[in-house]
């Protein structure tokens, strides 16, 4: 069965349309059913508050007389990218203020504008024939802008990694205090009641589409910058007016250590179009998994502790290796529900009617790490590709003696597909000889839990295994799952010769 | 219950806490304590029903005694319930009620500060 979006939009101005918050969709699936929830429900709202780094403003000033190309500008010491039109500048949340330090950034200028207050504008150029001013310093109410757009690259992550830290010092960073030796998580994100989990293939959130942004009406322009959800990262790139936005909804804050940042309260309405959007819809927490990254590894691909559900991280306590580790989050989600409600009435009311896409966002687009054009050394250009194996029903004397013979201390145990089962090393062996032990054949002594790397892994991040497991050697199976190699602790000696060589 | 006491050199002359151990038989459990050479500032918990003993004997003795009560000062109107603050804590003095609104319960607090260092909305004090 499906719904047609006129049909909606007739209920909202009739001011009849029947509008939940999609915290409550779950609720409704299992009480009336997918076909029973399609006649009841016509828009789920979504929402979310939290930090949203990746915001800023567009401004046009007016023109002065006489009149300035503006080529440096700032706003309460803060910096804004003036290298666009004349009286135009972009000031991003994230820059500091070059007085204040990080208390002051972009987001506490935006805020400033959003409460009404006034604040200084200093500007220079190097004077054109057309612009001959050089110097300029003003102070400006948001109503004395032409214009005042917010334009966000990058907000309403579909999800985010939460944080963990496993050194033994604090650390200080965008996901917020992070205790030593794995003493909290830290995590952001409104879960079931964040957009893009909502509707992850993007049927009915792509551009043109009407949200709800800091308090005004805004819009959704496209797919965001970094958007990856093909692996369940997107992100949006969003508008609004900044002169209707409230500071109920839009909020400057600073990370201790790190900088400025802009809270956004975000909103997306879903027009419940047809089952499958309805489904959709009635994602729980439950459902909406994330990882806990180690951000004591100081890297771009930080070690996933563990995968954690959001309806785990929102109870305030997980299990890490055993332990109970408190979780709290950066984003509000008494805030994000406040959004959604908001949204809702505004629908309800008649106040803000519903399109489809203009144009669809990719859902499967994966965002790409930098292109490398350091050279980091890979498993394969130092693996050992001469391997001795044997096989899991091979006898532990034929094991013993192709030990010896093979001149190594690990032989990787293969099934009779050909398929890598197991590993035995010198002392597997010598401890089956030294027991009377019933053991006979290979598949009795070998460890079956074998870590392995791959050629295309930085040789970096195998050491790291090696050191981690406290083991000497690592099989290497390629894309084909395969045995290609043995990586062994004495083949990284040869990154040093290579180093020396060269 | 917890009692922030403060005392100088000049006007406390003995070992003040195991002075107030001995005399009223409380079981004293010292959470923080700074002493300078002339001043110093000590958070003791004590059980509730000895508060106003220790209290007294302690103030006998010269030193100023504060119930803490509302350690955590929180600014309502920067605060947007983000909870950045709860994990942090060592004393669990933060929580969400069932409307994802913080609670503090003050009297757990040892004014470590961790909490005002993590508050991104900069909505977090202690008291003074």
């Amino acid at each position: 069965m499906e719904k047609s979006l006129d049909l909606i939009n007739t209920r909202i101005r009739e001011g009849n349309a029947r509008v939940v918050t999609a915290d409550r969709v779950p609720g409704i699936v299992e009480e009336l059913g997918i076909k029973g929830a399609l006649e009841e429900v016509d828009v789920v709202t979504t929402g979310t508050f939290g930090a949203m780094c990746s915001s800023g403003a567009f401004m046009n000033f007016g023109h002065s007389d006489p009149p300035i190309r503006m080529e440096r500008v700032w706003i309460n010491d803060v910096e804004a990218y003036a290298g666009i039109a004349a009286v135009d500048a972009y000031i991003g949340a994230t820059q500091k203020s070059e007085t204040q330090g990080i208390k002051y950034g972009g987001a506490h200028v935006l805020e400033d504008l959003v409460s009404g207050n006034s604040v200084h504008l200093r500007a220079q150029s190097r004077g054109t024939d057309c612009y001959p001013r050089k110097t300029i310093e003003i102070d400006l109410l948001a109503e004395d802008l032409n214009q005042a757009v917010m334009v966000n690259p990058r907000n309403a992550y579909q999800r985010y990694m939460a944080a963990i830290n496993t050194t033994e010092r604090p650390l200080y960073t965008y996901m917020g205090t992070l205790l030593p030796n794995s003493g909290n998580v830290s995590y952001s994100g409104a879960g079931m009641l964040s957009p893009i989990p909502n509707d992850p293939e993007f049927r009915t959130i792509g551009s043109g589409v009407p949200i709800f942004l800091c308090g005004a009406e805004g819009m959704i322009i496209g797919e965001g910058t970094q958007a990856s959800p093909g692996n369940g990262f997107g992100t949006l790139m969003t508008t609004g007016n900044l002169k209707d936005m409230s500071k109920d909804f839009l909020r400057a804050a600073t990370f201790t250590g790190y900088g400025s940042t802009l809270y956004v309260g975000l909103g997306v309405p879903i027009p419940v179009i047809d089952e499958d959007i309805l489904r959709r819809t009635a994602i729980r927490d439950e459902d909406i998994m994330t990882g806990i990254a180690d951000y004591g590894v100081q890297g771009r691909d930080r070690p996933v502790i563990r995968e954690v559900s959001y309806a785990e991280l929102k109870s305030g306590m997980i299990d890490i290796g055993g332990e109970e580790v408190k979780t709290s989050s950066l984003s509000s989600y008494r805030k994000a529900k406040e959004v959604a409600c908001e949204l809702k009435s505004r629908i309800e009311n008649g106040r803000m009617e519903l399109s489809l896409p203009t144009r669809r966002i990719n859902p499967a687009v994966i965002a790409r790490p930098m292109r490398d054009t350091v050279h980091t050394p890979r498993v394969r250009e130092i693996m050992n590709t001469k391997v001795v194996t044997i096989y899991e029903d091979e006898e532990i004397s034929t094991a013993a003696k192709r030990l010896l013979r093979g001149e190594t201390n690990h032989l990787p145990v293969l099934n009779r597909e050909g398929k890598l089962v197991g590993i035995v090393t010198t002392f597997d062996v010598s401890k089956a000889v030294a027991t009377t032990d019933k053991a006979k054949i290979v598949l009795d002594i070998m460890t079956k839990k074998v870590v392995t790397t791959s050629p295309g892994e930085a040789v970096d991040i195998a050491a790291r295994k090696l050191e981690k497991h406290n083991i000497s050697a690592l099989p290497v199976i390629d894309s084909q799952g395969t045995l290609a190699g043995m990586l062994s602790a004495i083949d990284l000696g040869k990154l040093f010769e290579k180093r020396w060589k060269a | 219950m917890k009692l922030h006491v403060t005392f100088s050199r000049k006007g406390v002359k003995q070992p003040i806490i195991a002075h107030t151990i001995l005399k009223t038989g409380v079981l004293i459990n010292v959470e923080r304590a700074y002493i300078e050479s002339m001043e110093g500032e000590v958070l003791i918990e004590v059980p509730d029903k000895d508060a106003a003993l220790v209290s007294a004997t302690m103030q006998e003795a010269g030193a100023r005694v504060k119930v803490m009560e509302d350690s955590v000062i929180r600014d309502e109107s920067e605060c947007v319930d983000c909870g950045a603050c709860i994990s942090v804590c060592p004393q669990d003095v933060l929580s969400f009620d069932d409307n994802w609104r913080l609670v503090i319960d003050g009297e757990k607090c040892i004014l470590c500060g961790k909490c005002v260092i993590a508050c991104p909305h900069n909505a977090l004090s202690l008291l003074q």
